[in-house]
């Protein structure tokens, strides 16, 4: 890997909620095409981490770079463009809730990358079509279910045409037969090379995506690695997983 | 009781005009009301500390100082001292549209808070602006969420307007008492005077019904919201 291959890189980020400290110094590199998974109990600071990585939580301290240039997160206008160039998936979706799922779409290509609404429109379906939704295109969100408002969230992020993709457990909203679908464009997105932070308790997303693992707890990733290295009795995340399994009757 | 009748009959004319007066000041002031108030929600919601302040002093201010006192005062105080020439129809409406504004702020700044934060988020991470999440997302919610309680404010600012009568304002209020106190036939003018008044805001509340169901969002409850 040369250096030009890294993605996003953060250092140092720390942040505080009224004097308890949530994130202690965390750092990530993400090279193109990279997976990287953060597990670990509640409370361990993988949503505020993710949140941070695109300032929706503004960090106490920290140095961003993207593709290896400072970002200067103080700056709106380049925290503007910074953001689009890093989209999120949610747990719980945040769809417009007063917008179409091709309107959800389009809304940002057109007000942000100032598109036509023609070419705003190709793009969205051709979006909502990789994720299997061509024909819910005129649905509102309240009109859909769990699966599809997530897979709705998705290809509205991709339109964007992210550099990275952090996802905020993205299927665990999602009653257990619904995860399915979503888990599915997921892979798929894995399979075409896009770079992800993922936080997930999926334990078949964990095992199969994972090109790195990182524990966190109380503010620090106190261990990481790849699968095969970290998913081995006696580590941390093991037996986070054994958990994992053991609540879900998932067989490794 | 022809007589009666027929003194109806002759001030109607001149009562259902004053209804043309009495519209004219509630559309002037709910719509005053409607971009002041809906300027102040956001700025009470997004703005900076100072700015919630100010605006907290104003909506304080017209919320806590009877109409009648803010008419007087603005009219023969406010206005004059500023050099203003205005009509009694074109201060009132503007008294009431300040003191609607005051009002609505808190109808709109309560819908803004009512929406699910996450949408905010989502609209950032796509690399929307905040005034572009404000006009294209946050609005466009809060609005809808606030028609029955705006539709509710319309009723109670038709109705403050009847006081206009004390500044001259030629609306039904002030016609009804000059016909009453010509022909002493107070029952039946003020009873035609009400009605006027029953009519007009039972329409106006029927059509913001309507506007409600026509921009309801389809997938939630029918009952709107």
């Amino acid at each position: 890997m040369t250096r030009q291959d890294t993605i996003l890189r953060v250092e140092n980020i720390t942040k505080s909620f009224n004097g308890n400290p949530i994130l202690r110094g965390v750092d990530l590199t993400l090279r193109k095409g990279e997976i990287k998974i953060l597990v670990g109990p509640s409370g361990g600071g993988k949503s505020t981490f993710l949140q941070c990585l695109n300032c929706l939580i503004s960090p106490d301290s920290g140095q961003f770079w993207l593709e290896e240039r400072p970002v200067d997160i103080f700056s709106k206008k380049e925290l503007y463009r910074y953001r689009q160039q890093v989209g999120m998936i949610f747990q719980d979706f945040n769809l417009f809730d007063h917008l179409t799922a091709m309107d959800n779409v389009t809304l940002a290509l057109r007000k942000v990358k100032k598109m036509d609404k023609k070419a705003a429109l190709a793009r969205a379906i051709v979006e909502l079509s990789q994720v299997g939704l061509e024909d819910k295109t005129r649905l509102y969100p309240a009109e859909l279910s769990g699966g599809q408002k997530q897979r709705v969230a998705i290809a509205r992020a991709l339109a964007m045409d992210p550099k990275v993709l952090l996802l905020d457990e993205p299927t665990s909203a999602l009653d257990p037969d619904l995860t399915g679908e979503v888990i599915d464009v997921i892979r798929n997105l894995a399979k075409k090379g896009m770079t992800m932070v993922m936080a997930t308790h999926q334990i078949s997303l964990i095992r199969t995506l994972a090109d790195e693992i990182l524990f966190m707890e109380a503010g620090v990733v106190v261990e990481k690695g790849s699968p095969k290295t970290l998913l081995v009795p006696g580590t941390r995340s093991q037996g986070f997983c054994d958990k994992l399994n053991s609540l879900s009757g998932e067989g490794i | 009781m022809p007589e009666i009748i027929a003194i109806i009959k002759d001030a109607l004319p001149y009562l259902l005009s004053g209804g043309l007066i009495t519209a004219g000041i509630v559309t002037g002031a709910m719509a005053l009301g409607l971009i002041l108030g809906l300027s102040m929600a956001v700025g009470r919601v997004y703005g900076s500390t100072a700015v919630k302040r100010v605006i907290g002093i104003y909506v304080w201010f017209f919320q806590g100082v009877p109409i009648l006192v803010l008419l007087f005062l603005f009219y023969f105080g406010v206005f004059n001292y500023m050099g203003l020439n205005l009509s009694a129809v074109s201060a009132v409406t503007v008294v009431l549209g300040m003191t609607t504004a005051a009002y609505q702020a808190n109808i709109f700044r309560g819908a803004i808070l009512s929406l699910p934060q996450g949408q905010f988020k989502a609209a950032s991470t796509l690399g929307m602006s905040d005034i572009q999440t404000i006009l294209a997302i946050i609005l466009p919610q809060a609005l809808r969420l606030s028609i029955p309680a705006w539709s509710n404010e319309f009723s109670i600012v038709l109705k403050d307007s009847a006081l206009a009568f004390v500044l001259g304002a030629p609306e039904i209020m002030a016609r009804a008492k000059f016909v009453a106190s010509r022909t002493y036939q107070h029952l039946p003018i003020y009873i035609v005077a009400g009605l006027i008044y029953f009519i007009l805001t039972w329409a106006g509340v029927r059509a913001l019904a309507r506007l409600e169901k026509t921009v309801r969002i389809p997938g939630y409850s029918n009952k709107g919201i």
